[in-house]
């Protein structure tokens, strides 16, 4: 056969000095972070088991906020900044509803009904949310200069942080809701496991799980991939892709308007502002994993929570946490900007 | 990597059409007679004036107000060579604004003694004009910490844009934002770093305060100058700002006519192209970034001087996306989109809201708290620019072309008749 042109262009490029220099000092700084991690482990086995504890379910929550990331990224390119605004209003919702409507203040038959609800109004409400803004500011831009949808996405995240201040919503100042687990938990050992953090990686792991079935089993999720992959092409093949995407910005949604809840559930406070900042730890989250995929959003959130709870606990205290975020970030950048799971991929022309 | 200066000034002549009077000296004309008219206004007019008009006035345009435009300016300028020109999105512009502060602070304050115990006899004074009473520390003039902070500043944007700058768009922007996230928390943490704590680098949350004042060097000849300009002689410290703007609008026109800024456009434009005709694509973007980030720097002790001090609370996310606002909306890539967008902004984030609302309740009859709604004015205004006028107040012609129109592949790609927005094609794919 005279596939030599072909053969040829696959054969893989020789990889330069500088590259491997880059890559080998990569693994160095992992394998000095992997020491350190055992270090601290064997040290004092049992803070380290609390922190991991913490830390799970931190990055249980990052993991949902990262999942709609890395959904949205993955079919149109766009770093939705109002994403984690969003994910602040579902929230306040859900402590509407369960505190102010229901009255949860402790477990009970009635209060895990209430919440039940409240998870569900605020996924139904979080998921309409996105698709309006979908509808109303992106549409009419996927096919605009990239920063023109990232200036829409800050300028929702804005209005969606105008009515996060309003005085029914959570107001200018952090606001206290009582939770149904409070600070309750149980003992394995001496490490002392909250409820809330059971209670959150229970909800978190079924809805991973059905959004990575959804992506890769059904048909939906065949147009989704088909989309991400080439709009046009998508399109010419009878895939409605103006549905495909609204569908992806409603579960995306819905994975914020859960993360609310459960973070209410298991933090008690909100704040006007605080989308941003998880926004950011989430965003980071879904880019360490790798961005567009699942696993890997998964992935980087637990990662990312751990590590940040290391850091709280043992290494340099809570006021750094966002530097040592956005380290790993740029490291990452510098090193693997493709994530953990991605694929690199070559630029096209 | 090399991490060079940028190129050298463009030797090369490039072809001037226009060469009348008007289009050579015209702006910096106007420009110095409206700076002219707002300084003799301020300093002789309206101090005569009958205390009704005065106190209107000072309501609409204090020139507090005035003066932090003019710094929002400068700031807007070097992102516009960033974002605008090079077409490189920063989300993290603060931190040069941040870093051009501190070395303000460090520089031109009293604070230096405080960095660690065995500094505490510490007294430098190179041409420096400390205030009545805190001569120790350092102080050094301020004309040369502009240049200091310049330089600082550039070497941070070389070394935040060395590694980094082979990302694409949105990467990028990912990292800058995230430098632009972990040097305020430096700022706001640095009271106790180093072995032991021993360090006080930022002072903290409590900030440095106590910056020099201005001096005016051989101006001072001239009756009625003042040999300092202190914190109250607003006016003069007007002429140094717009002085200052007025170098930063001159540089950023004339950097465009040259080499260096026609290697940016061609990078905006395609980078890949760009690359192909052989420009040197790291040495241009870092360029572009240590030009954008020599104006924070300089912008940065601008404001340190105006405010008095440095505060590490003011350095966070949100003013990063109003100078990108101010860059967007004014008309990215053109100097006078920007900066009008600049000025415009800064009045409305300072005084304009409030007084607009003000007389909106007093029209009314309504009470409605407009400052307490600028998250939701800002965002909508961004949303809607962004949707009907993305190429901003006064565009670039270029950038109009390329934002009005589709891409041109996918174009081609659907076929000439399929041009409309994506509701259409979605409609004519359900048709066939």
């Amino acid at each position: 056969m005279t596939q030599t042109a072909i053969a040829a262009s696959e054969v893989k490029p020789r990889r330069l000095p500088r590259e491997t220099a880059v890559s080998a000092l990569g693994l160095l700084l992992v394998a000095a972070v992997v020491v350190w991690v055992l270090y601290e482990a064997i040290k004092s086995p049992q803070e380290f088991a609390s922190l991991i504890v913490a830390g799970a379910g931190n990055g249980a929550l990052y993991a949902l906020i990262a999942l709609g990331y890395t959904m949205v990224y993955g079919i149109i390119e766009l770093i939705n900044f109002s994403h984690g605004d969003l994910f602040m209003l579902a929230t306040v919702l859900s402590g509407i509803v369960c505190v102010s409507v229901f009255n949860v203040d402790s477990f009970g038959f009635g209060a895990v009904g209430a919440v039940a609800l409240a998870l569900l109004i605020s996924m139904a409400a979080a998921a309409l949310v996105n698709v309006a803004a979908e509808r109303v500011a992106y549409r009419r831009l996927r096919r605009a200069p990239k920063l023109a949808p990232l200036i829409t996405a800050v300028g929702l995240s804005f209005m969606y942080q105008w009515f996060g201040q309003r005085q029914f919503m959570t107001g200018s100042a952090p606001k206290q809701w009582s939770t149904m687990f409070g600070d309750d938990g149980f003992n394995i050992g001496d490490v002392r496991v909250p409820y809330t953090t059971v209670t959150v990686i229970a909800i978190t792991i079924p809805l991973l799980l059905l959004m990575v079935y959804i992506v890769q089993r059904t048909r939906a999720g065949k147009a989704m991939r088909a989309v991400a992959q080439d709009q046009d092409a998508a399109r010419l093949m009878g895939i409605d892709v103006d549905r495909t995407i609204t569908f992806v910005f409603a579960l995306g949604g819905g994975l914020a308007g859960a993360a609310g809840l459960l973070y209410l559930q298991s933090v008690g406070t909100s704040n006007y502002n605080l989308g941003f900042r998880l926004g950011l730890i989430a965003f980071t989250a879904a880019v360490l994993g790798g961005i567009g995929n699942l696993q890997g959003a998964v992935l980087g959130g637990f990662l990312l929570g751990i590590l940040s709870s290391l850091n709280d606990g043992m290494l340099l205290g809570q006021q750094w946490s966002m530097t040592v975020v956005f380290t790993v970030l740029i490291l990452l950048m510098v090193f693997k900007p493709e994530g953990i799971l991605g694929s690199p991929t070559t630029e096209k022309v | 990597m090399s991490t060079t200066t940028p190129a050298a000034p463009p030797v090369v002549k490039p072809p001037a059409p226009k060469t009348s009077f008007a289009s050579r000296f015209g702006w910096p004309l106007g420009f110095l007679i409206l700076a002219i008219v707002v300084f003799s206004f301020n300093q002789w007019i309206l101090p005569d004036a009958n205390g009704e008009f005065r106190t209107g006035y000072n309501n609409w345009l204090p020139m507090t107000a005035v003066n932090e435009a003019v710094i929002w300016a400068i700031f807007a300028l070097g992102l516009n060579i960033v974002v605008g020109y090079s077409g490189l999105l920063d989300l993290g512009y603060v931190a040069f604004w941040g870093i051009g502060g501190y070395v303000a602070g460090w520089l031109m304050a009293p604070f230096a003694n405080q960095v660690t115990p065995a500094w505490a006899d510490l007294s430098i004074n190179i041409f420096g004009h400390p205030l009545p009473g805190q001569d120790r520390g350092i102080h050094i003039n301020f004309w040369l910490v502009l240049i200091i902070a310049a330089l600082v500043c550039a070497l941070a944007g070389v070394i935040i844009g060395a590694p980094t700058l082979r990302l694409k768009s949105d990467y990028l922007a990912l990292v800058t934002l995230g430098f632009g996230e972990i040097l305020p928390e430096v700022f706001r943490n640095g009271e106790r770093v180093g072995p032991d704590g021993k360090w006080n680098i930022t002072n903290g949350t409590k900030g440095i305060t106590g910056i020099d004042q201005i001096p005016t060097g051989p101006f001072q000849l001239i009756p009625g100058v003042p040999a300092t300009i202190g914190t109250f002689d607003l006016t003069f410290k007007f002429i140094v700002f717009a002085l200052l703007l007025a170098l930063a609008m001159f540089v950023s026109l004339r950097i465009r006519e040259g080499r260096l800024g026609r290697a940016w456009l061609a990078i905006r434009e395609d980078e890949l192209a760009a690359s192909m005709m052989g420009v040197p694509l790291m040495r241009i973007k870092l360029s572009a970034y240590a030009v954008g980030a020599a104006f924070g720097g300089i912008g940065g002790v601008c404001y340190a001087t105006h405010v008095g001090g440095v505060l590490a609370d003011r350095f966070n996310f949100s003013v990063s996306i109003t100078l990108l606002a101010m860059v967007v909306l004014g008309g990215m890539g053109n100097v006078w989109g920007v900066t009008v967008g600049a000025l415009v902004l800064a009045w409305i984030n300072s005084t304009g809201l409030a007084q607009l609302g003000n007389v909106w309740n007093d029209a009314t009859g309504s009470n409605v708290n407009f400052a307490s709604h600028n998250f939701l004015i800002f965002g909508a205004v961004l949303v809607l620019f962004m949707l009907f006028r993305r190429e901003g107040l006064i565009p670039e012609t270029r950038t109009k072309q390329v934002l009005q129109e589709p891409e041109r592949g996918e174009i081609e790609s659907l076929g000439a008749e399929m041009e409309g927005t994506a509701e259409d094609t979605a409609a004519e794919g359900t048709k066939k």
